[in-house]
């Protein structure tokens, strides 16, 4: 990897680093929700981005993250680090019971049988209502927030632990998501992606590839669900719903997909986009929808993408 | 010549038949393929060319008949597990990775997508001076052979070439030739072809296909000599 790019990648978790010093308490807060939901978008980026499979219900691998994390603290009395484990494991379980199903189609179908699914998931949260508390939610009490991991006590109710939690989550994303780009599984899902009769006639076994990308994309978004129901405290029936499926997508339109910075990006521009416009108007998702609009005319390859092209090829 | 009959051939299809709907494109086709060989398949259009190696490749499957390799039944394996036991197929219409480069092409064929040691390969079809180009910029003809140099790559036992010379200028086919001969010293070579001169020039062997049939099988003197050969497809030239 060129050396600029892992700067790049470094000097950006530094620079997250160093803001909680000069964030103000609300900043810190939606800081630490942007980082969780580019976990989720880092991770759609692999089969949307790297892969070029778009799937309209990753709402329900964040959820079953989600859930499994707030149900295993407030039913199955899980410490912290014992729910995350349960979420990925459930993250990993779901998306590669889906991905089984969901990727005997392709194209429009592969994006309309992943939304069917997200859909039968947001219904099966509300038909189970008495576990999951459907719209009105789960809210995980703050002593079951607090774990001691290796020795070390800690408490998700304190911002700043949580904050820093998050980096390292990100910057654990990161890392994974350049080591897979750069690796001999990245360069396939890519060549998948350009020309999937191609690469299985030059003998790989496109489906699993495929499969293992939904898996790590689905692992990323349950991994993403989790953190955000321990760190927040919260888990609803509206984090199921067909609007978590379009948020990581937009997301990575935005920054750029198939470049690992870009959801992360994409991410953090909508929440700041949003929060501007919602100081003076009502209508903020009107921004979104006009920002959307004019990426869509003249970037494309969204913002990170567009540098890509223009001035930065090293860029991963 | 006893001798190299009771060889095992490298390829051999028996009864191979493909319908689509109430059309019959390949009907029960017998044929044999010897190790080291250049063999043409030639034919009228529709005559069932393209289906015929793409039964033999696994991009589609057979409605009834076998395909065996190397003595082996390779009927029921998808296409990507006949790649990696050794047949290659280059498509018809120019299939590579548009927005990658050459050099990635090649790697991804060679199965070191991301890494070098692909250049031999593209210095074999005389690319290697556009290494770093994007393959979707490079002409026509420099794209049908960086399809070839990606077929080395997979350092086949069959290499199935379905119309290489199509688009090509008359000097890019002459190069062409010396490339499929050189090609043909290590690797058995199957080539669909309606250019005429370039068939006389490289089979060993020709077989000529009508409706998906087996009209006339032989060599080059032979299939020339052939009547019915000659008046259906060679012209009365």
């Amino acid at each position: 990897m060129s050396g600029k790019a892992v700067l790049l990648h470094a000097g950006v978790i530094a620079a997250l680093f160093l803001l909680q010093f000069v964030a103000s308490d609300y900043a810190v807060l939606m800081l630490t929700r942007i980082m969780v939901l580019a976990i989720y978008a880092m991770g759609y980026n692999i089969l949307f981005g790297y892969t070029g499979l778009l799937s309209l219900g990753h709402a329900m691998f964040f959820a079953a993250g989600l859930y499994a994390a707030a149900l295993g603290v407030t039913r199955l009395g899980l410490g912290v680090p014992e729910a995350f484990a349960v979420a990925i494991l459930t993250g990993i379980a779901v998306s590669l019971l889906i991905g089984l199903i969901a990727l005997r189609a392709s194209g429009v179908a592969f994006m309309i049988v992943t939304l069917m699914f997200a859909q039968a998931a947001f219904l099966t949260v509300l038909y189970f209502g008495e576990y999951t508390r459907g719209d009105e939610g789960i809210v995980i009490p703050d002593t079951l927030r607090a774990f001691s991991f290796m020795g070390i006590e800690a408490d998700l109710t304190n911002p700043v632990l949580r904050y820093n939690l998050a980096l390292a989550f990100l910057a654990a994303a990161i890392a994974l998501c350049l080591a897979v780009v750069r690796s001999r599984i990245g360069h396939v899902l890519v060549a998948i992606r350009e020309n999937e009769s191609r690469t299985a006639m030059l003998g790989y076994d496109v489906a699993r590839y495929k499969l293992i990308a939904f898996v790590l994309s689905g692992s990323f978004a349950a991994f993403a669900g989790a953190c955000y129901a321990l760190m927040f405290a919260y888990a609803g029936s509206s984090l199921a719903s067909i609007q978590y499926s379009i948020h990581p997508l937009l997301w990575t339109l935005l920054g750029g997909a198939a470049t690992v910075l870009g959801p992360v990006l994409g991410t953090a521009l909508m929440f700041f986009l949003v929060d501007f416009a919602s100081g003076f108007t009502t209508a903020s998702l009107l921004f979104v929808g006009v920002a959307l609009i004019l990426l869509v005319l003249f970037f494309p390859k969204g913002i990170l993408g567009t540098l890509r092209q223009r001035v930065m090829p090293w860029l991963p | 010549m006893a001798a190299l009959d009771a060889a095992p051939p490298l390829l051999e299809t028996t009864g191979l038949t493909r319908s689509f709907g109430g059309l019959t494109a390949v009907r029960d086709v017998d044929f044999r393929l010897q190790k080291g060989e250049v063999r043409a398949v030639i034919g009228p259009n529709g005559a069932g060319k393209t289906t015929f190696v793409s039964l033999i490749s696994g991009r589609i499957a057979p409605s009834a008949g076998r395909v065996l390799f190397e003595g082996e039944d390779v009927t029921a394996l998808p296409a990507f597990r006949r790649v990696r036991l050794g047949i290659a197929y280059t498509f018809q219409i120019t299939s590579i990775y548009a927005n990658l480069s050459a050099e990635e092409n090649v790697a991804l064929a060679a199965h070191q997508p991301g890494r070098g040691g692909s250049i031999a390969y593209l210095e074999r079809v005389g690319l290697a001076g556009r290494a770093g180009q994007i393959a979707g910029t490079l002409s026509y003809g420099h794209q049908r052979l960086l399809e070839v140099a990606m077929g080395l790559a997979l350092r086949p036992k069959l290499l199935i070439l379905d119309e290489p010379t199509q688009g090509l200028s008359d000097a890019e086919i002459e190069g062409f030739i010396g490339l499929v001969r050189d090609v043909a010293r290590d690797a058995t070579v199957l080539l669909i072809e309606h250019n005429m001169p370039v068939v006389m020039a490289l089979a060993h062997r020709i077989t000529v296909l009508d409706r998906g049939s087996i009209l006339a099988e032989g060599s080059p003197a032979e299939i020339r000599a052939n009547p019915a050969v000659q008046s259906a497809y060679l012209g009365s030239g």
